[in-house]
């Protein structure tokens, strides 16, 4: 990288950061998700990120969270569903007895103690320290014992050639990926391309934001109001929550 | 007291020899083929999807292996248990021991999404994986059996046969216990998540491993003309019988343990009533031809111990075996992901649906491919270096068969 895009760079984090400093408490809700980090910087614990999800806000025929995320990371179907990479899908929830329904979208969770983490042979699936939830496409073997271990079927195996990738989210077939909460936009100052589509394009839904901020939009709304993570009772602590579930 | 075993290789390049060479290199042939067209074009050309994720191959695979430290038993039996009688076969155990495994790796590696990655996988390690404990599980078991194999055949060296027998025998325990666990450990998966599966594992590989054993025992001693005693067949035919049952009762365990629990109610419903051709795998094949036939037929008097039925039974027992590890691994994936217990879900990704796996022909080809290799690797090893026993009669092997003998020799006589 060169200096004068290092400073650029340096600039708009400050300036992220001051917009979010003015504009708190509750009005970013979507614009802006965080401050840009320096490449040279690394990811912090201080921060977690995460999503809350309103499913009272989201419904049956919308899927632009879906259609957002295919455009963003580059994912083509080949028309085989069975084989075809879903990092986020439209999931409806019916109650047998009641007959009541539910839409939600869901994703990697990025747990705070993931399964397919624990269970990744050469460490290429990890843990980044604001709590996003990768694999490392050069170290993956392609074992898929992590697609095994995840709770929330999150991951898909790239199963043929790819073609036309976006630089900024390299795929590679015979190894195994998942949704990366679009750290590439993250680490810019962004928020993820689903969360964005759903506010512009859907119903705005979706929250992305830090849980480990007190005075974050997402951490404001979890403390007030009743929040699920799915499978909670593994004790994986998803960073995804879903409110009204 | 048995006179002390010869040993000897397998001598000349018969016909029939030959012909067992050639076929198994074909098939290993074949299962080369199928690994680089899956590769080449990539998994969707197998049966396995985002589903399904392991497939047949690993299903021979993980019986491969889990058959390979059961194959090293006889050898324990031996050395750790003092059975005389075993004494013989050990040779033999440890060769078809390393042979199984490396023939269970081969199709495991060359399944990989990389294979070309193997590297990798032996140098970067993340040491809360299971997966990563078992590289360092299988390569000690290579270098233990390896070291028990010489101490054996190296004269000067025999007098440590019986400590390097314990330290293989509680490597192999420990192995087995690594490779259940591969599955033990899956937490969020109802099939899974379970301590049962460690010993599971243990009494299968005693079941598996003996019965190959017992087949290319049987095969290489009517193939080379040597003689194969009725009491060392069948006292092996009853203990396989000991083990075919240690693995109905850890299964009954498992099942009966689930059935107990409201949550897991369904995945044993999925698997013992509705799931089609993993239930009838469950009953038919595993519980039925691979449990309780072979049960009957190495137990039953009148049968026990005839030279056909052990012969049978040890098939039935690994196609059973097949049947169970297809079972576990495909039938426990093709149960659908429990993401909101108590609710119907369906999506685009399947969530909510039994998953439909249809092995592919490559997947197959790959599977038999490696226990060709398998196969093939212990009839080359028997050609080079002395494994098999001069003669195996009951006689030369069995002390308590030569006892009277030894002891009244007016009795013997009269």
């Amino acid at each position: 990288m060169s200096g004068f895009d290092l400073k650029r760079r340096r600039f708009m984090s400050a300036a992220a950061a001051a917009a979010g400093v003015v504009l708190a408490p509750g009005v970013t809700l979507y614009g802006i998700g965080a401050a840009a980090r320096g490449l040279d910087e690394p990811a912090s614990a201080d921060t977690r990120w995460g999503l809350l999800i309103d499913v009272n806000q989201c419904t049956a025929g919308c899927d632009a969270c879906v259609t957002a995320c295919n455009e963003e990371n580059g994912l083509e179907g080949h028309g085989r569903p069975a084989t075809d990479a879903q990092w986020i899908r439209k999931v409806r929830v019916r109650n047998p007895k009641t007959g009541t329904e539910t839409h939600l979208p869901v994703m990697c969770q990025h747990c705070a103690e993931p399964p397919c983490v624990d269970v990744c042979p050469t460490g290429a699936s990890f843990k980044r320290a604001d709590g996003i939830v990768l694999v490392d496409k050069h170290i993956c073997i392609g074992c898929r014992y992590c697609m095994l271990a995840c709770p929330y079927k999150a991951r898909s195996f790239i199963h043929e050639d790819l073609s036309d990738q976006k630089p900024h989210a390299p795929r590679g077939k015979g190894t195994v990926e998942s949704c990366t909460m679009c750290v590439h936009r993250v680490d810019a100052g962004g928020t993820p391309a689903c969360v964005e589509a759903c506010g512009e394009n859907g119903n705005g839904a979706m929250l992305f934001g830090d849980l480990n901020d007190r005075d974050s939009e997402i951490s404001r709304r979890i403390a007030t109001y009743a929040t699920h993570q799915i499978r909670g009772d593994l004790g994986v602590d998803p960073g995804v929550r879903y409110q009204n579930l | 007291m048995a006179a002390k075993t010869k040993f000897r290789e397998v001598e000349g390049w018969g016909f029939g020899y030959l012909s067992l060479l050639a076929g198994l290199g074909l098939l290993v042939l074949a299962g080369l083929g199928a690994a680089w067209f899956m590769e080449h074009n990539g998994h969707y050309v197998t049966g396995m999807n985002n589903q399904i994720v392991w497939g047949m191959p690993h299903v021979f695979a993980v019986f491969l292996i889990v058959a390979a430290s059961g194959a090293l038993n006889v050898a324990s039996i031996g050395s750790v248990f003092g059975k005389t009688v075993y004494k013989p076969l050990s040779r033999l155990s440890g060769l078809l021991a390393i042979a199984l495994m490396i023939g269970g790796l081969a199709v495991l590696v060359l399944d990989l999404g990389r294979p070309d990655r193997l590297i990798v996988a032996m140098t970067t390690y993340n040491f809360k994986s299971i997966f990563a404990w078992n590289i360092y599980l299988y390569t000690g078991f290579f270098a233990i059996v390896g070291v028990y194999l010489w101490v054996q055949i190296e004269r000067r060296m025999n007098r440590y046969a019986a400590a390097a027998g314990w330290f293989a025998f509680l490597w192999r325990l420990i192995l087995t216990t690594g490779t259940g666990s591969i599955f033990g450990f899956l937490v969020a998966r109802e099939a899974y998540d379970a301590a049962v599966m460690a010993p599971l594992f243990i009494a299968m590989s005693f079941s598996f491993g003996l019965a190959v054993f017992l087949l290319v025992l049987m095969l290489s001693c009517a193939g080379t003309g040597r003689l194969l005693g009725d009491r060392i067949l069948k006292r092996m035919g009853t203990l396989l019988a000991v083990f075919v049952a240690a693995v109905l009762y850890f299964t009954a365990v498992q099942h009966l343990t689930n059935l107990y629990a409201a949550e897991h109610v369904g995945v044993e419903r999925f698997l013992l009533l509705e799931g089609g051709v993993y239930t009838t795998m469950f009953w038919v094949g595993q519980v039925v031809l691979g449990g309780l036939v072979p049960l009957g037929i190495l137990l039953l008097p009148g049968i026990a111990g005839s030279r056909t039925g052990i012969a049978v039974a040890s098939v039935l027992v690994v196609l059973g075996g097949l049947a169970q590890v297809y079972v576990i691994i495909v039938g426990g994936q093709a149960y659908p992901l429990v993401l909101f217990p108590g609710m119907e879900t369906a999506s685009s990704f399947m969530d909510g649906a039994p998953a439909t796996y249809a092995p592919s022909l490559y997947e197959f080809g790959l599977g038999l491919g490696g226990f060709a290799f398998a196969l093939l690797l212990v009839a080359l090893g028997v050609k080079v270096l002395a494994f098999l026993p001069e003669t195996l009669a009951d006689a030369a092997v069995d002390p308590h068969h030569t006892r009277p003998s030894a002891v009244e020799p007016a009795a013997a006589g009269a």
